[in-house]
């Protein structure tokens, strides 16, 4: 089944292409942008060079671009390449370019409204915080464009099934649909943040919002989110990485069910951002602390199929020994530089699994809510494996979609460990930084890291150094990256435009039961609706009892109210 | 699923249970939990400091854009005070250093959390949610003095 070559029509390579470009271009802004906050962070700079503006519109566009905008991107690619490659079925054209537009329309109006500073919001956009308009129409657009993306794929999964009966669905394809499933429903809370609470009162169609409740809203979608980054990088691991370390995926069925579990357990979770909030009795908060820590399973079952496949894979290479196969797998070798961007963003992500176990654990959040920990545990999640896997994927598909030959594999292969090294450095500041009460969110460089200042903080200073090196590092990582991926897009093919095709490393499977009881989704969607159910009602019943009175819009430079 | 994988499988799982009885362990036995929903307090807008019992205090606190009222309060060592805390702009946030103390303040609700000062020391608060241009010049302390008589806030609306 592996192997195999899938002729895309030419309209759809070009579409993955547009797809994948576009974002590294406002992702590489983001990234720009993360460097900058370091250095604002300890004081090195007070306004930004080259874009303008204070710390807290650098933070907006980093958040926006690398967490929203280049992740919602990438997963729609991935999906647009691997459901017609795993199916062997083609698109709708129209409505593939269709979606696309809408999401690049919306992304580069929200990113244009950012820029000139009039949506310093901040990525969680919490009101009465408020943004332009255009701002929170462009994330609309950005997110219908990605269902009209999604609800692309349903027929031709519909077609296969029947024309299938009795096979098992592409593991890949399970994967996929996990993802926008989970996706879907989460942005359906956030859907009606906008359309019905953000968008009329940023537009003076409506005074005041409930600030609690919109809060509440944004977090039943903030937090499967984190799965929606995390699923797809989950699918290369399961799907490619087995056979990209020569090896084959330990257990089929462990694949299966771990996506099953996180469209189970992925929502019924958020409140537990919410710990510290008011207006949520404390048993809700508990929980969605429950549901919390069965969504840590199906990353604890991933651990060891994982560490199982490629011990599989190193013994295959000859390893001796318990630990021997780790020795002996493909870390360096250019021509494999798809796995070195696998590898470390598994390896990261053990201390970001270790970090979101604490983070979940209800009163032990108090310790760190809100600190400089937060983005320390996770950079270690979402700008580890998630972006590691996407930048990986995107460089594989370019030159899949594009017809190119991979262009300075050495750079591209040392890239993620340049970057890994970095990012390990900063979290690591972040994250002590964090226990001794630096707050995230905060320029600190112009207060507590600053010496005159009244508010000096001299024991956060050298852990807010560690974030400047980190980050520098983690910057470098970016632009070896960056400098492979574009002289690949801009290289000559080398093969002939009628022979274009595209494939994919696709393993095969050591244990590969039937698991008849993981085939469809229905149950596990109706299993999952009915825990939302349960476990948002009374949160939502708290929230509209405890609040009182309406908030009024604020900008971030006035503490008057804007009307 | 073979043996290894049952094994990995019941290994998670155990661990899991193992964490969440320690967060039972410390909400049941030690009674340590996080904020709850608070409808028995009516809205205030102002702040205010009062002795309720001979080491006991209540401070209802407000956070705006850019200052905690109080930004200073004074006590003695051994006080525990029923911390209240609302916002009248924006949300604001805050953690007093050393302490497992840590509660958002959001506009059109009211927050709550019971803290004992046991060491003398000063203790800072920063406001940690984004509140605008002026954020990062929010913050307070506590400071906890060995001296018994001593209670006062500084910088509030009083």
């Amino acid at each position: 089944m592996s192997d195999y070559t899938f002729r895309f029509s030419k309209s759809d390579r070009r579409l993955v292409a547009i797809l994948i470009v576009i974002p590294m271009v406002l992702l590489f802004i983001g990234v720009y942008g993360g460097l900058m906050q370091t250095l604002f962070r300890a004081g090195i700079i007070q306004s930004d060079p080259f874009v303008g503006g204070d710390y807290y519109k650098g933070l907006t566009f980093h958040g926006v671009l690398n967490a929203i905008v280049f992740t919602t991107f990438f997963a729609v690619a991935f999906g647009n390449a691997l459901i017609p490659y795993s199916l062997k079925m083609h698109l709708n054209t129209k409505i593939a370019w269709t979606s696309g537009i809408l999401m690049l329309v919306g992304s580069v109006m929200a990113a244009i409204v950012i820029l000139i500073g009039e949506a310093t919001v901040l990525y969680t956009f919490y009101p009465p915080l408020k943004a332009h308009p255009l701002f929170y129409i462009g994330l609309t657009l950005l997110v219908v464009g990605s269902w009209v993306a999604s609800a692309n794929w349903v027929p031709l999964y519909l077609r296969w099934r029947r024309e299938n009966e009795g096979k098992k669905t592409p593991l890949a394809v399970v994967g996929i649909f996990t993802t926008f499933i989970v996706w879907f429903i989460a942005t359906l809370a956030v859907a009606v943040e906008i359309l019905f609470m953000l968008l009329p009162w940023s537009l003076g169609w409506v005074d005041e919002i409930n600030v609690m409740l919109a809060r509440t809203l944004f977090w039943f979608f903030g937090h499967p989110l984190v799965y929606f980054w995390l699923l797809p990088a989950y699918v290369m691991y399961y799907v490619f990485m087995p056979k990209l370390a020569g090896g084959k995926l330990y257990s089929d069925m462990a694949g299966r069910l771990v996506f099953m579990m996180f469209i189970v357990f992925s929502i019924p979770v958020g409140t537990h951002h919410q710990y510290m909030d008011p207006a949520i009795s404390s048993q809700w908060k508990l929980l969605h602390g429950i549901f919390t820590f069965a969504v840590a399973l199906p990353s604890l079952i991933t651990a060891f199929t994982l560490a199982a496949s490629l011990e599989h894979a190193g013994k295959l290479r000859g390893a001796k020994g318990l630990f021997g196969w780790m020795w002996k797998l493909p870390y360096f070798k250019k021509e494999n530089w798809f796995f070195a961007y696998l590898i470390t963003g598994l390896i990261i992500f053990i201390f970001g699994g270790i970090g979101g176990i604490i983070n979940a654990s209800y009163q032990l959040n108090t310790v760190i809510h809100n600190t400089a920990w937060v983005p320390g545990h996770f950079h270690l999640t979402v700008a580890g494996p998630v972006m590691l896997a996407f930048l990986g994927g995107s460089l594989y598909m370019v030159g899949q979609f594009m017809n190119k030959t991979i262009r300075l594999k050495t750079w591209a292969m040392i890239a993620p460990y340049v970057y890994t090294i970095g990012l390990l450095i900063m979290s690591y500041g972040l994250k002590i930084g964090g226990l001794m009460g630096m707050p995230r969110r905060t320029n600190t460089g112009a207060s507590y890291a600053n010496p005159d200042s009244v508010l000096y903080q001299a024991d956060w200073m050298p852990y807010i150094d560690l974030t400047v090196l980190g980050g520098s590092i983690m910057f470098i990582g970016i632009v070896i990256y960056i400098i492979s991926f574009f002289t690949t897009v801009f290289s000559k093919s080398e093969v002939p435009e009628e022979d274009a095709v595209v494939t994919f490393p696709i393993s095969e499977s050591l244990h590969d039961e039937p698991a008849t009881w993981l085939r469809n989704f229905k149950p596990y969607i109706i299993i999952a609706i009915i825990l939302i159910v349960l476990s948002y009602t009374p949160v939502i019943y708290d929230v509209l009892q405890a609040t009182y009175g309406g908030s009024l819009p604020y900008s971030p430079d006035s503490p008057v109210p804007l009307r | 699923m073979d043996k290894s994988e049952k094994l990995a499988l019941g290994l998670s799982g155990l661990l899991l249970v193992l964490f969440f009885g320690a967060i039972m362990y410390a909400a049941v036995a030690k009674d340590i939990d996080v904020p709850t929903c608070i409808t028995d307090m009516d809205p205030f807008v102002t702040d205010t400091l009062f002795q309720t019992g001979p080491d006991t205090y209540e401070l209802q606190m407000v956070a705006r854009m850019w200052a905690f009222q109080p930004s200073t309060v004074r006590l003695p060592v051994g006080s525990t005070v029923d911390l209240y805390v609302t916002s009248q702009d924006i949300i604001h946030g805050f953690k007093v250093e050393q302490h497992n103390i840590n509660l958002m303040a959001v506009p059109g609700a009211i927050n709550y959390m019971r803290v004992t000062f046991n060491k003398p020391g000063e203790f800072m608060y920063a406001c940690h949610e984004f509140c605008g241009a002026a954020h990062h010049t929010m913050a307070g302390r506590f400071i906890i003095e060995e001296n018994d008589e001593v209670t006062e806030m500084i910088g509030g609306s009083l």
